[in-house]
């Protein structure tokens, strides 16, 4: 019988755990894609001018780091603009709404009736209004970022039992205390999750400003390239936008997890959620 | 310790003054359809530190009688009373449990017991020391920085009780306190609850849908009819204080739960 030496199965295992580990998955993931995307466009024989070999937009990527991490700056700040207007906004609607009959019914069917209008048709306006520049893609952002953030904010302080209410008010609580004290911190997971669908909108809603009116960030990177068939740029230039969106997702995550540690999506550690 | 703050008030009946007074107290509901009463007019009178406990068919307006006490509500008709001032709004005099705890989950238990005394604007250090005292008489000692969720539902009811108690109210209104209980916690509650009135001595006005339980803790029980609710009975318990769960199997007790079923034996309790 052989007796195996202790460190290596003890190594082994350690590999084992890592390989397990909850970060390592999607990392995982994304490297059998690539190579998916890779084997597809050799097996079907597609041309680069369609859809680009993973190790060009990888060697540009390499290459243009620099540009795109120059570029990645303005969408960034019309994206973080955007978002902090609509979660601003969105919170303040959602206060309204939630805390009187009358302004929902004059407002939130309208509201719901704005959401059918395609945003990307009217961000031409914005130009026309603002120029180019900063202006229409923050608005841009903050358009699409904004009426996640009301639903979701409405529907939070819409749900606090009425038993609580009653609670509070048989403590004598201002109107003011009761929210601040109850239907504040009650909405904030619901506040949450709206603020999340809201970033990754607000990426979108930056790119779109930057499609139609502007002459630096990844969209303006975006459409040229498109134009100009630079596909391993575009397709780098949409790594990066993504990364964008990871991170930001991230952060904010991380704020969630400070702010209602209490809740119960937070009592145990999570695997990273983005 | 804890008697130095939660004064014990002996519980002979007779000469109390009377701490709640309802008279010719109606409550009627509109709604599109029309009126819809909820409450005929009612006369009572609770007396101070007496445990007085409703039991009655769902509808028949128990709940409407509780939010009238804490004035959250005002009745069609008649005066509510409180500490010889009739009730408009909500006021200091009152503490309420519900069914369930409706504790904040992001305070830890102190932070919750505290909200009514930090809501009302009163000094903090002084009530402080209290909500550990009540936390104390009600066995939660060393779970003051806890959070809800890491207890269990009768220590939740219970945290809510010692909510419900921290300002000094003169009455505890409890709608329903044990009813998301399971069994044997609910008969250890009762027990307990029986324990945390006479140790306080408080005036206890509670809605129940178990009449074991209702006899169990009452001085006196109301019996109420449904819709519009009245009061259809009242039924003085005189068995004597403390009383243990032995009590369930005591022939008095037995007759009484009898008599009290036999209101509800046509109508539906549930």
């Amino acid at each position: 019988m052989a007796v195996n030496p202790p460190a290596r199965p003890s190594a082994l295992s350690r590999l084992g755990t890592l390989l397990n580990a909850a970060w390592l998955r999607p990392v995982l993931f994304l490297v059998f894609l690539v190579v998916l995307w890779d084997v597809t466009i050799r097996v079907f024989r597609i041309p680069p001018y369609q859809i680009p070999k993973p190790e060009d937009v990888l060697v540009t990527l390499w290459n243009d780091w620099p540009t795109l991490l120059r570029q990645a700056i303005p969408t960034t700040i019309a994206t973080v603009e955007g978002f902090l207007l609509s979660a601003v906004f969105g919170v303040a609607a959602a206060v309204l709404i939630a805390g009187s009959r009358t302004i929902e019914s004059y407002v939130y069917p309208l509201l719901v009736f704005s959401q059918s209008i395609p945003k990307i048709a009217i961000a031409p306006l914005f130009v026309v209004w603002f120029g180019f520049g900063m202006l229409p893609k923050v608005l841009s952002a903050f358009l699409l970022g904004f009426f996640p953030v009301v639903v979701s904010a409405v529907q939070g302080f819409k749900s606090v039992e009425p038993d609580m209410l009653d609670l509070a008010r048989a403590m004598e609580a201002k109107r003011l205390q009761i929210f601040r004290m109850v239907a504040f911190p009650h909405a904030m997971p619901a506040i949450f999750a709206g603020l999340k669908v809201s970033i990754t909108l607000a990426v979108v809603g930056a790119v779109v400003g930057e499609f139609v009116g502007s002459n630096d960030g990844l969209g303006f990177v975006l459409q040229r390239s498109i134009g100009n068939f630079e596909l391993p740029t575009m397709f780098a230039a949409l790594v990066v936008l993504s990364l964008i969106g990871v991170v930001l997702f991230w952060v904010l995550d991380l704020i969630e997890r400070m702010m209602i540690p209490w809740h119960a999506s937070q009592r145990h550690d999570l695997v990273i959620a983005a | 310790m804890a008697a130095r703050t939660l004064k014990l008030v002996d519980t002979a009946a007779d000469q109390r003054r009377p701490v709640i007074e309802m008279r010719g107290v109606s409550k009627t509901y509109r709604t599109r359809d029309g009126d819809v009463p909820s409450l005929k007019p009612i006369d009572f009178t609770v007396a101070e530190g007496e445990f007085v406990v409703i039991v009655g068919p769902s509808g028949c307006g128990k709940t409407t009688l509780l939010k009238m006490l804490a004035g959250l509500l005002q009745p069609s008709d008649g005066e509510v009373v409180v500490e010889g001032k009739a009730i408009t709004k909500p006021h200091r005099d009152v503490g309420i449990v519900f069914q369930t705890a409706l504790l904040l989950p992001w305070r830890n238990v102190l932070s919750n017991v505290m909200m009514p005394v930090e809501v009302k604007g009163l000094p903090r250090a002084e009530y402080e020391q209290r909500a550990l005292d009540l936390l104390k008489m009600t066995g939660l000692e060393g779970f003051e920085r806890k959070y809800p969720w890491q207890l269990s539902g009768g220590m939740q009811q219970r945290v809510s009780i010692c909510r419900a108690l921290v300002h000094d109210p003169k009455i505890v209104l409890m709608d329903e306190p044990f009813g998301a209980l399971d069994a044997m916690t609910r008969e250890k509650m009762n027990v307990e609850l029986q324990r945390i009135q006479r140790e306080t001595g408080k005036t206890v006005l509670l809605i129940t849908h178990s009449i074991p339980e209702a006899v169990f803790l009452a001085d006196r029980v109301m019996v109420m009819s449904a819709r519009p609710g009245a009061i259809a009975a009242v039924y003085e318990i005189p068995m004597p204080r403390p009383r243990t769960l032995d009590v369930l199997a005591d022939p008095r007790f037995v007759e009484m739960t009898q008599k009290i079923r036999a209101h509800f034996s046509d109508a539906h309790i549930d």
